[in-house]
């Protein structure tokens, strides 16, 4: 799949405060790429600076091929957003806002085309209505209408289920699975919640503290079989230099011990791997599997050193 | 940036807010109205003091529809400022309070276009305020007191203008004005710029324009040497100007004639510098700025 967008080496410091630390991930055409992450761990600053709110402090963003700092308006043509809530503007109507924000996506706006974007979200009949009159999930609605009125290839939704009732949350699920899978549209959405986010994507990045924990394949990383595993050695600068000329480099990083993200059937190989190169290895603890680690996280009952592969 | 000047505008006269000032000065301007309506003698006796005494004055002559409006906009262009800021301070802070200006900003449009477009939205705004006061102010006045010479009073003597003389003058006065209000919602949108609520950039810029005006009007050698040239302010009741006429050798005033045009000239230079100013600063400002709300 031809890829839709591309982060390298993005970080953002606000004066001494790293809010997105080093960040690289790919995104695929067709993906629903989850972006999973407690509050303040650096998914919404990802996010502004992936729409170009805000300027990175270093590294590059490439999104259709090019490179957003230098290409803004063309690339921003082709992308749709909701950043958390939808904030439109209140004393104008639902057309009216759509109007607005459509004419300012580049498009020939007709009242077809306006009216056919508010019935696809149910608000064809408070199209003349305020909307400080509308409910959070009605403004939730009209903030995708606004979204996707211009047919954008690339959808980035930050916290969509933010404030939404039950139904809410089903009606975005699956208006994101619709998108994906009928529309062919690409699709980044951020949450903090594991549950929200393994149902949608097929691809999920996880970081913490601004940094990258965990990228890959939504079946593989949710694979309850697969651990989180902290090995003590005598020495752990040899040990991990050895366990990055194996199979197990991708999976492999070394903070305070060595950590790796495998399937539990696989330890005895990785000992007996390390004690053939002459590695003593003091101890071996299995910490989480990845989706209790992300529930400590969320849940703040506990902490592991960062993974990535 | 047309379609984005477009939204801007509709935006603008959408709020309610907007209309609250015109409202405000129509209130003003007819309160004033009709105090001189009723009261308009003993106020001229007021005014004219000891002059009074020395020279015969026809009250019913100088109390006409070109003097109430000059008087007015005496009254009232030191308080217009309130009412440009009110919704010049509000156009791009207003818009981060509420959030739509990061949906602004990820938009495919430059955000020198969005600054620009929104000062451009504002131009208009106090264009048609200005407008609504002379309409109000001029045209009201002439129905109600009728037309006569205008009788305008300098520090150290009087001037009596030509029925046929001062229509043109009305003109210049509230293009200059158009300017000079200008300046205000030039540094309101710089104060909106740096903002992320619409009251901090309005109380500021009023707050400014009060401190800048007094500074300008004392008469404190020290301020005036090396202070008030700097002050925009200082700039700003140049519009009085094109009702300074001049006189000729037999102290006949000369039809046409402005009396200091380069004083003038100059003032519409520094009001249009510190447009451009505080415009371009904000226009940097906005374009390294990172959108957080």
């Amino acid at each position: 799949m031809p890829e839709i967008l591309r982060v390298q080496h993005l970080t953002k410091k606000f004066s001494e405060f790293v809010a997105v630390d080093d960040l690289s991930f790919t995104v695929n055409k067709g993906d629903v790429y989850g972006f999973l992450g407690q509050n303040g761990a650096g998914k919404s600053t990802t996010i502004r600076m992936l729409l170009s709110l805000i300027t990175p402090t270093s590294g590059s963003i490439n999104i259709f091929g090019e490179e957003l700092a230098a290409k803004r308006s063309t690339i921003l043509r082709q992308v749709g957003a909701i950043i958390e809530k939808p904030d439109l503007y209140l004393y104008l109507s639902a057309y009216e806002n759509l109007s607005i924000f459509a004419r300012m996506s580049g498009i020939t706006v007709t009242k077809k085309i306006l009216m056919d974007q508010l019935e696809m979200v149910g608000l064809a009949e408070r199209a003349g209505s305020k909307v400080e009159t509308f409910s959070q999930g009605m403004k939730q609605r009209l903030g995708i209408a606004v979204a996707l009125v211009h047919n954008p290839g690339l959808i980035i939704l930050d916290e969509p289920t933010n404030g939404l009732d039950p139904q809410g949350i089903a009606d975005m699920r699956n208006l994101i699975l619709h998108l994906s899978r009928e529309g062919g549209k690409t699709i980044v959405v951020s949450s903090h919640l594991l549950s929200e986010i393994e149902i949608i994507a097929n691809r999920i990045l996880i970081i913490d503290k601004g940094k990258k924990v965990a990228e890959g394949e939504a079946t593989a990383l949710l694979d309850p079989s697969k651990t989180i595993v902290k090995i003590t050695t005598a020495d752990d600068g040899y040990a991990t230099g050895q366990l990055q000329a194996s199979a197990w480099a991708n999976n492999l990083r070394q903070e305070k011990g060595i950590v790796l993200l495998m399937h539990k059937d696989d330890i005895p190989s990785v000992v007996a791997f390390l004690i053939e190169r002459r590695v003593q290895v003091l101890a071996v603890t299995p910490q989480h599997s990845l989706e209790n680690y992300f529930l400590s996280l969320t849940n703040q009952t506990g902490h592991v050193e960062a993974f990535s592969n | 940036m047309w379609k984005l000047f477009q939204i801007e505008v509709y935006k603008i006269f959408r709020k309610p807010r907007t209309y609250l000032a015109f409202a405000i000065i129509t209130g003003f301007i007819f309160l004033i109205q009709l105090g001189l309506l009723v009261n308009g003698k003993e106020f001229l006796g007021f005014m004219l003091g000891t002059v009074n005494d020395m020279m015969e004055f026809n009250a019913k002559d100088i109390l006409n529809g070109y003097w109430v409006c000059f008087a007015i906009l005496n009254l009232l262009l030191i308080h217009v400022p309130i009412l440009v800021a009110l919704v010049a301070g509000d156009i791009v802070s207003g818009e981060a309070a509420m959030g739509t200006l990061r949906l602004m900003a990820i938009k495919p449009v430059s955000r020198a276009a969005i600054i620009l477009a929104k000062f451009f939205a504002s131009a208009v705004y106090v264009f048609l305020l200005l407008l609504w006061i002379a309409f109000i102010s001029l045209f009201v006045s002439l129905l109600v007191f009728g037309s006569n010479n205008l009788m305008v009073a300098k520090v150290d003597d009087l001037r009596i203008i030509e029925t046929g003389d001062i229509l043109w003058r009305y003109c210049c006065a509230f293009g200059f004005a158009f300017i000079a209000m200008m300046v205000v919602a030039a540094l309101a949108l710089l104060l909106s710029t740096v903002s992320k609520n619409s009251i901090g950039p309005i109380v500021a810029t009023v707050g400014i324009v009060i401190l800048c005006t007094l500074i300008s009007e004392m008469e404190i050698p020290l301020y005036q040497k090396y202070i008030r040239p700097y002050l925009f302010t200082s700039y700003m009741l140049g519009w009085k100007g094109f009702f300074y006429i001049n006189y000729n050798e037999d102290n006949e005033t000369i039809r046409g004639s402005i009396e200091n045009l380069p004083a003038i000239l100059k003032s519409i230079g520094a009001l249009l510098a510190y447009i451009v100013l505080f415009v371009t600063a904000s226009v940097m400002i906005f374009k390294r700025k990172d959108i957080l709300s």
